[in-house]
């Protein structure tokens, strides 16, 4: 079920047109892939809502405050995203010790030398482009990654930050295990700063993921886009992945 | 000295009924229920009236001026009744030696029985040489005073977190009474702080002989327990996103939320929007500034007051985290942009040798 076997055209033809035998790899488990998508839609409600609550837009359709409530459902979208975004986070730090390989914890921190030496050939393959071809990776390449580690590391900030702020608003016991963070940061407004600092992180973040999840794409042509929704990648594995078949879903 | 409060009513003329109104004032101004106020009527018959020796260091007097303004006369004028002002440079008759020694008499004679409150902050730079009072430094006048006090109360924002004095440079390294006293003190900020609740916090030691709840800052939890955002009455312009967009708009004429103007009200714990100022008459959201939220630590740093986020350090005061972002967000595209174009150069080579390399493999 998950060698099929698949015959690629070499469309450049620089090979006289000989197909090379790719194989179907089941990469991105289905709680990786609900993960993600539910992860992006969560961030992109935060980074919007997040933007207008630090500058809310001129909206009046009414005169008095009891017609409308739009800065208050734009709040609430803003804290009940959150929410999601938080536990769906705390899901997926589960899912990194019982995933499959490409979704383990290890792939984020790079102990190992062979990892260090996959970024610097990433570095010098895809971001400097002055070598032309390295080794392509299944699951994150190393650098990747790497970056997403501190994802990770922001992800923990915004929400320490966020729910320090939101505290002040709230009795429930959760928000309150944050409230020694105003102290620490020197005052509510500072948290609000840095919180809001780091909005543009993730704005950074999805030009570059996006694009570069393209130009992976399009350079290679493994499937790097369609994989974060379907699972399956292509790849030659019998010789990439000598540790065997991939894990069945 | 040694009277109770009642005693010196009485020799004032004030009728028992005069007395039990303050009372009921002293009692709902500690947030105490009806029913205690049989209790701080005993407390106020028996008890001897508590010495306050008031210390002024770094400061402007402003939290005294405010203290002096409480709104309920009898309980304004009952509180310089109450307590027994054994010391204050701004308030007290005597002078030069005759000060100093009401000073020293009130410590050896009621040691653990005084109250001290303290204006202002106390530098520490060079051995606190930047703050002397009578040939001490505040610093040493500090340690000797609180040693024996039975409560300390730290009146305003330099008392409190350093206020002004602390503000960046910090030329004399000037710090909250807490950081030098090893007792617990009541943080009552602001600048200057509400004058009925200094009064209500005075009036909650007396009547109960304890401190009152205080929060994680050393703040009265009743007092400052809220933030001015959450009692604010133009709250619901916020949650409308109904906004002014500058002083002189029409939205400030029908006096929606302040938030544009970089009101510090969501961020900041006091009573304003409670208790009001001048007895009662306004606040500041109220008369239609924004709050600049002066009962906060650090707010002097927070600047500029009339946007919603502080300024980003070394980008200069109208720079915000928004013009550092915008910057990075611009240079990120910019990468994008060069990225994809040199790919889109190098694609047909570059394509044929990953191929290439697929073929070598297999």
């Amino acid at each position: 079920m998950s060698t099929l076997k698949t015959g690629v055209t070499n469309v450049m033809g620089a090979n006289g047109g000989t197909p090379v035998e790719y194989q179907r790899v089941y990469v991105w488990e289905l709680p990786v892939r609900v993960y993600h998508w539910i992860n992006a839609l969560a961030l992109v409600l935060l980074c919007v809502t997040g933007f207008l609550i630090g500058h809310p837009v001129r909206i009046a359709y009414a005169q008095e405050a009891y017609q409308q409530y739009w800065f208050g459902w734009v709040r609430f979208i803003h804290f009940a995203a959150a929410y999601v975004y938080v536990f769906n986070f705390v899901y997926r730090l589960y899912w990194a010790f019982v995933g499959n390989k490409y979704a383990t914890w290890n792939n984020f921190l790079p102990l190992t030398k062979k990892q260090w030496q996959e970024i610097a050939d990433i570095i010098m393959v895809d971001v400097l482009q002055v070598k032309k071809h390295g080794e392509i990776a299944t699951g994150h390449n190393a650098l990747a990654a790497f970056s997403y580690f501190f994802t990770f590391v922001v992800f923990c900030f915004q929400t320490v930050t966020g729910f320090a702020l939101y505290s002040s608003m709230s009795d429930s016991w959760f928000p309150r295990l944050f409230t020694w963070i105003v102290p620490l940061m020197g005052g509510e407004l500072a948290v609000r700063f840095w919180h809001h600092l780091f909005i543009w992180f993730f704005v950074f973040f999805v030009i570059v993921h996006v694009y570069l999840s393209f130009y992976h794409d399009y350079i290679e042509g493994r499937g790097e886009v369609s994989v974060i929704v379907s699972g399956w990648k292509f790849g030659k594995f019998d010789k990439v992945e000598s540790d065997g078949e991939p894990r069945k879903q | 000295m040694g009277d109770s409060i009642w005693q010196s009513m009485q020799q004032k003329g004030y009728s028992r009924r005069e007395f039990m109104q303050l009372c009921s004032a002293a009692a709902a101004a500690a947030g105490l229920s009806k029913s205690a106020v049989g209790q701080v009527a005993s407390a106020f018959e028996k008890k001897a009236k508590p010495p306050v020796v008031w210390l002024h260091y770094q400061e402007c007097t402003g939290c005294s001026e405010s203290f002096i303004r409480a709104s309920h006369p009898v309980v304004a004028d009952a509180l310089l009744d109450v307590i027994s002002l054994n010391y204050s440079e701004t308030l007290m008759a005597p002078s030069g030696f005759q000060a100093e020694k009401s000073l020293s008499d009130t410590i050896a004679n009621n040691k653990g029985k005084y109250i001290l409150v303290v204006e202002g902050a106390v530098p520490t730079k060079d051995g606190g040489v930047y703050c002397m009072v009578a040939g001490k430094s505040a610093l040493q006048s500090l340690k000797t005073v609180a040693k024996d006090a039975a409560a300390i109360i730290a009146w305003g924002s330099c008392a409190s977190f350093g206020g002004v004095q602390a503000a960046k440079p910090n030329p004399t390294e000037a710090v909250a009474i807490s950081k030098i006293v090893d007792k617990p003190v009541i943080n009552v900020p602001g600048c200057p702080p509400i004058a009925d609740v200094m009064m209500s916090v005075v009036t909650h030691i007396l009547v109960l002989g304890q401190l009152p709840a205080l929060d994680s800052q050393g703040r009265p939890k009743e007092f400052y327990g809220r933030r001015v955002h959450d009692t604010c009455y133009r709250r619901p312009n916020y949650d409308a996103g109904l906004f002014v967009e500058s002083f002189d708009d029409e939205n400030a004429r029908k006096g929606y939320c302040l938030y544009k103007l970089g009101c510090r009200g969501p961020v900041t714990y006091n009573a304003c929007s409670v208790t009001r100022w001048n007895e009662g008459t306004s606040n500041p959201i109220q008369s239609g500034h924004p709050c600049i939220g002066c009962s906060e630590d650090g707010f002097w740093d927070n600047e500029p007051f009339y946007q919603h986020l502080a300024s980003f350090p070394g980008f200069g005061i109208e720079s915000t985290a928004d013009t550092l972002g915008t910057a990075v967000g611009v240079a990120t595209v910019a990468g994008v942009a060069a990225h994809a174009v040199l790919t889109t150069i190098r694609k047909r080579s570059v394509i044929a040798e990953v191929h290439a390399e697929d073929h070598k493999e297999s």
